[in-house]
């Protein structure tokens, strides 16, 4: 680690556009030429220009602007996804893996009945059942999300709760909690922060999709994915609806996917067989 | 084998009762009064209460589900509120074209990915495997419904090859197929060359090269045969993510399958029939597993007598 290589290229690529990203998502209101929301008829499906480096929308609203802002939905999304599935899914991993029996069986058996539902058809479903929102699509992406740290971190603690560090911490009288902190916690950090860099990726294809089904944000407010989907009755004579949001989503999994292989090489995670 | 196909059936039999549970709950999930957000606000006192009863929710939670319960193993998934048709029949008259064009996901996934990954696991570190992983890498990294417009744009707008939408005619899967299959055909390849890296540091290649076979004997009898197990396994594993595809998928390109019926289940608030999308879905899937693990037991009988797996 440290040396500059053409491995560490990809790794430093993601991490300058995901910089970028935060930034955007931050600084929006200022960066963004006009108000997303502002429609100007007048310049409805204008192409990219001096004036809109992007071009317009076909209500004339700002495409590079309503790209700022989406930036925000995305980050949201992703921040809040893999912060509640990563808290639910360790703590019960943890709890399956440290205890076993009845806890385990019951923890393994609910993430088998979610497994059953391919990719995001439950998130699908659950934002189609409780309303399309940004609380239920972070609600229904954590649902999905909490099973792949719980698996994780309950096939580590397996591991090392027999180990003779663990039989001695507890011989000589430490408690639950102190030996989970000292000896259990710290072995499955590294595989845990592998998990939740593909995680965000995830969310944020995860956000996109829904909102392209119309699940996600509402209109007026812009989301990538809502973008792709109102740019694609306009393929023929405006495809630069439907190229930005498409390269901003790209490029952010793609960044995301580099830093998780690069974390996962330098932080030496065992691989996992693909999700 | 018996034993086997046993333990397995009991590993599936809790998951498909708490799908078909999950499912049920859905109706229960909807915030405030499901009528309600079912007819609108201004429907008639006596529409609510004549769908209250046609959906049940009159009576206990429980007596609801065993009727749910009994309804499915008669095949029935209820009645769907717009359509005024059994959503089964709605479903059975979807569900082949979903199959069909599953089933050319995956064909164009492994013709793609196969080869791919077999030459990059064959001579590793080579421009043309990092290549080939790249393009692995940006196939994860795409959402199929940016894809899927993108082709349209080169093969129906610019070149004029391809119908844009719709399922006349044997081209007009061409499109969705491959844009369904992409995102498969990456994984695959990535799968599969790492496995055959990995075969080719196994003992019985070293001994098969010192008896002097060629390499093509090598790599064709003791190296493929091998490595290509794990893809097995995957490739079933990726038949769910292709159902699921298939949702955003048929919508893009008018596809008329299950996936763009439960679109329109969904926008049209029927859910009933979003229930019999899900669950059709999700048992599909499970099914799929359940097959592609005893096709797995009977190729590999490794697996069939270890018991942890």
């Amino acid at each position: 680690m440290g040396a500059v290589s053409l491995r560490n290229v990809p790794a430093a690529f993601g991490a300058a556009v995901l910089v970028a990203l935060v930034g955007a998502a931050l600084a929006a209101p200022w960066l963004a030429p006009r108000p997303p929301d502002e429609i100007r008829l007048q310049d409805s499906l204008k192409g990219p220009c001096a004036a809109a480096l992007l071009g317009a929308d076909p209500l004339g609203r700002d495409v590079l602007s309503r790209l700022l802002y989406g930036a925000r939905v995305s980050v949201v999304v992703a921040v809040a996804t893999v912060a509640v599935s990563l808290f639910v899914g360790t703590l019960l991993g943890l709890l399956a893996g440290y205890y076993g029996g009845l806890v385990d069986e019951a923890v393994m058996r609910v993430v088998d009945v979610l497994l059953a539902f391919p990719g995001i058809l439950l998130a699908i479903a659950l934002t189609a059942v409780l309303g399309p929102s940004l609380r239920n699509v972070i609600l229904a992406l954590s649902l999905l999300g909490w099973v792949g740290y719980a698996r994780i971190v309950r096939a580590q603690v397996m591991s090392v709760r027999e180990r003779e560090y663990v039989l001695a911490a507890r011989s000589v009288g430490a408690g639950d909690a102190w030996i989970w902190r000292r000896h259990i916690l710290p072995n499955v950090l590294a595989p845990v922060i592998v998990e939740a860099t593909f995680g965000a990726a995830g969310a944020i294809l995860g956000e996109a999709g829904l909102s392209f089904l119309g699940l996600g944000t509402q209109p007026p407010h812009p989301s990538w994915g809502s973008m792709l989907n109102e740019g694609r009755q306009f393929l023929f004579v405006a495809p630069h609806l439907t190229l930005a949001p498409g390269v901003a989503i790209m490029a952010v999994v793609l960044s995301l996917n580099f830093l998780g292989d690069a974390l996962r090489d330098s932080l030496d995670v065992r691989r996992r067989g693909p999700s | 084998m018996r034993s086997f196909l046993l333990r397995r059936l009991a590993l599936t039999v809790p998951v498909v009762m708490g799908v078909v549970t999950l499912v049920f709950l859905f109706l229960h999930m909807i915030p405030g009064d499901p009528v309600e957000v079912l007819l609108g606000e201004q429907a008639l006192q006596a529409d609510r209460e004549a769908l209250r009863k046609e959906l049940g929710l009159d009576r206990p939670l429980v007596v609801q589900y065993g009727v749910f319960v009994e309804g499915l193993f008669r095949g029935d998934f209820g009645k769907s509120i717009h359509q005024r048709r059994p959503v089964s029949e709605l479903i059975r008259s979807r569900y082949p074209a979903t199959l069909r064009l599953t089933a050319a996901a995956m064909l164009v996934s492994l013709l793609l990915a196969l080869p791919a990954g077999v030459v990059s696991g064959l001579r590793p570190s080579t421009l043309l495997d990092h290549a080939t992983m790249f393009g692995a890498l940006l196939g994860v990294s795409m959402p199929n419904f940016w894809l899927g417009p993108l082709l349209i744009l080169l093969f129906s707008i610019h070149l004029g090859l391809l119908p844009v939408s719709g399922s006349e005619g044997a081209q007009s899967i061409v499109l969705p197929a491959l844009t369904l299959g992409c995102s498969m055909a990456a994984i695959v390849a990535r799968m599969t060359r790492s496995s055959v890296l990995e075969c080719l540091r196994e003992d019985y290649v070293l001994t098969a090269r010192a008896k002097g076979l060629s390499e093509t004997a090598v790599v064709w009898k003791h190296v493929l045969r091998n490595a290509l197990l794990p893809v097995v396994t995957v490739s079933g594993m990726q038949f769910g993510s292709l159902l699921a595809g298939s949702i955003i998928i048929e919508t893009i390109f008018s596809w008329p399958g299950l996936g763009s019926l439960t679109v329109q289940a969904i926008q049209t608030r029927d859910y009933p029939l979003v229930q019999g999308c899900v669950l059709t879905i999700a048992l599909s899937y499970t099914a799929v597993n359940f097959l592609m693990d005893l096709l797995y037991g009977w190729i590999d009988p490794r697996i069939r007598f270890d018991g942890s797996r």
